[in-house]
């Protein structure tokens, strides 16, 4: 029952994620952060089975800063997102899969584009404009689908994202009260505060 | 490399190398979870040999004056009050305490075995464990055995160098930090009490008012919940237990409009002239 979306221009993209952190019919928690920073330009929101979340995200946090510390480079997005596919992949076919949901939103310095994959809990990935995870797909995807262009600015990806939130408050039976909006660019990761879109 | 990471990230103190002393012995089959799940069941909604005894009101909360803990103190097995005096707090050490609600015996011995190893960090690193680590220390040994049909819902709540601490930590191996936290059958009711009136600068008295409050609710309304309201404040220095209160004697406190009856003085009761 997450809500779990994404929106990538040519040189940024942004995370949105609820902050509800639910126990069968209970809100336990309204400030739950359910991104992960994995380098200094790459984030990953995730969802899904509760367990699995942190601990599958905390083993590839803590992996890719690994990496970054050993290597003195860090992974680009793309290669981060194969990586967490591939670890996934390879859970896959043990006596307990992780079952987990992930958005890998990224900066390339080097390339100068940024970029989102999508990967499911079946270890599926694919490289998107736009992305969505769980009920929300259902309803965000036409808007998606009729608002993106490729070359829009933040302020109109902001509007985008605003757009899909209305559309959940409208049509979704589940109500949102707040989401964790974050933006990786070239400056790096960052916060958006609900009243600054 | 993924071996040592895994080892750093899947438990925070790494050193501990849990996994190698601590094993509960599987069923001797191919899928022993499976197996397992045949015969045991967690949600009690339908027949099985090895049913979960559920049922409770625990709940805990920070405020200017440390953390709060308080719970009910009933055990039930099915329809039937097994115990109106269960002890629902476990004492892991003189400064950290953990509550239980879901299955007894699995947050009794999972309880037991944090304080231990606690302990064994006190030894090892010459300091007391954080409330952060000592929860995290809980989340990933039950991580190890989740989908085996353990269940509980516990708080870990303390005081550490970071100040007041309280985690909430279940079966799924999920963990969370909050400054209010209630769980069990009854934590809907409590809820409904202590979200109302919770405020951070609260004095002590203020604070042991809302927890009783929000315990005597949740006990009368939910019907596995009962018994005596236990409540602990753990403040700098460590935690102090404080006497139990029997939620029937509070309904009369909290409604001093019903007169207590004496049958006796009842028109029904015939004259014994």
């Amino acid at each position: 029952m997450d809500a779990q979306f994404a929106v990538a221009g040519k040189d940024f993209a942004i995370s949105v994620t609820d902050k509800t952190a639910a126990s069968s019919i209970v809100k336990m928690k309204h400030n739950e952060d359910k991104t992960y920073e994995l380098t200094p330009h790459t984030l990953m929101s995730v969802s899904g089975e509760p367990g699995d979340t942190s601990n599958f995200s905390e083993y590839i946090q803590g992996n890719v800063r690994l990496y970054g510390v050993r290597n003195l480079q860090e992974l680009t997005p793309s290669e981060t997102a194969s990586f967490v596919r591939g670890e996934l992949a390879t859970a896959l076919r043990s006596r307990r899969p992780y079952q987990v949901n992930m958005l890998v939103l990224g900066y390339d310095a080097k390339a100068g584009d940024a970029s989102i994959y999508w990967i499911d809990y079946l270890a599926a990935m694919a490289k998107v404009p736009y992305a969505a995870h769980g009920y929300c797909g259902y309803f965000l995807y036409s808007v998606l689908d009729r608002e993106y262009r490729p070359d829009i600015t933040l302020e109109q990806g902001m509007d985008i994202i605003k757009k899909c939130m209305v559309a959940l408050k409208t049509r979704f039976l589940i109500q949102y009260s707040d989401y964790t909006i974050k933006v990786v660019d070239s400056a790096g990761v960052r916060v958006v505060s609900m009243d600054d879109i | 490399m993924n071996q040592i990471v895994h080892q750093l990230t899947a438990d925070t103190a790494g050193e501990l190398g849990l996994g190698s002393e601590l094993e509960f012995e599987l069923a001797g089959v191919e899928r022993p979870l499976a197996f397992g799940q045949q015969f045991t069941d967690v949600k009690s909604d339908k027949d099985a040999m090895i049913k979960v005894a559920h049922g409770t009101t625990t709940l805990a909360f920070k405020f200017r004056e440390g953390v709060l803990v308080a719970t009910d103190s009933r055990a039930t097995r099915g329809n039937i009050i097994a115990s109106q005096t269960v002890k629902k707090v476990i004492e892991i050490n003189d400064r950290l305490l953990g509550t239980m609600a879901g299955g007894a015996a699995d947050c009794a011995f999972w309880g037991r075995v944090l304080g231990m190893e606690c302990r064994l960090y006190e030894l090892r690193n010459r300091k007391r464990i954080s409330v952060a680590a000592a929860s995290k220390i809980l989340a990933n040994v039950v991580y190890r055995y989740k989908g085996s049909g353990l269940s509980m819902g516990m708080m870990v709540a303390g005081w550490d160098e970071r100040g007041p601490g309280l985690y909430y930590v279940d079966s799924d191996a999920r963990r969370l930090e909050n400054d209010l936290f209630s769980v069990g059958s009854g934590s809907t009711f409590a809820y409904g009490v202590l979200d109302a009136h919770y405020r951070y600068d609260m004095s002590v008295d203020e604070a042991k008012d809302l927890a009783r409050k929000a315990i005597y609710h949740a006990t009368h309304r939910d019907a596995y919940s009962g018994g005596i309201v236990r409540m602990y404040w753990i403040h700098k220095d460590g935690w102090v237990a404080y006497p139990l209160e029997d939620v029937g004697e509070l309904y009369y406190k909290f409604h001093p409009e019903v007169p207590l009856t004496n049958a006796a003085d009842s028109p029904l009761t015939l004259a014994s002239a």
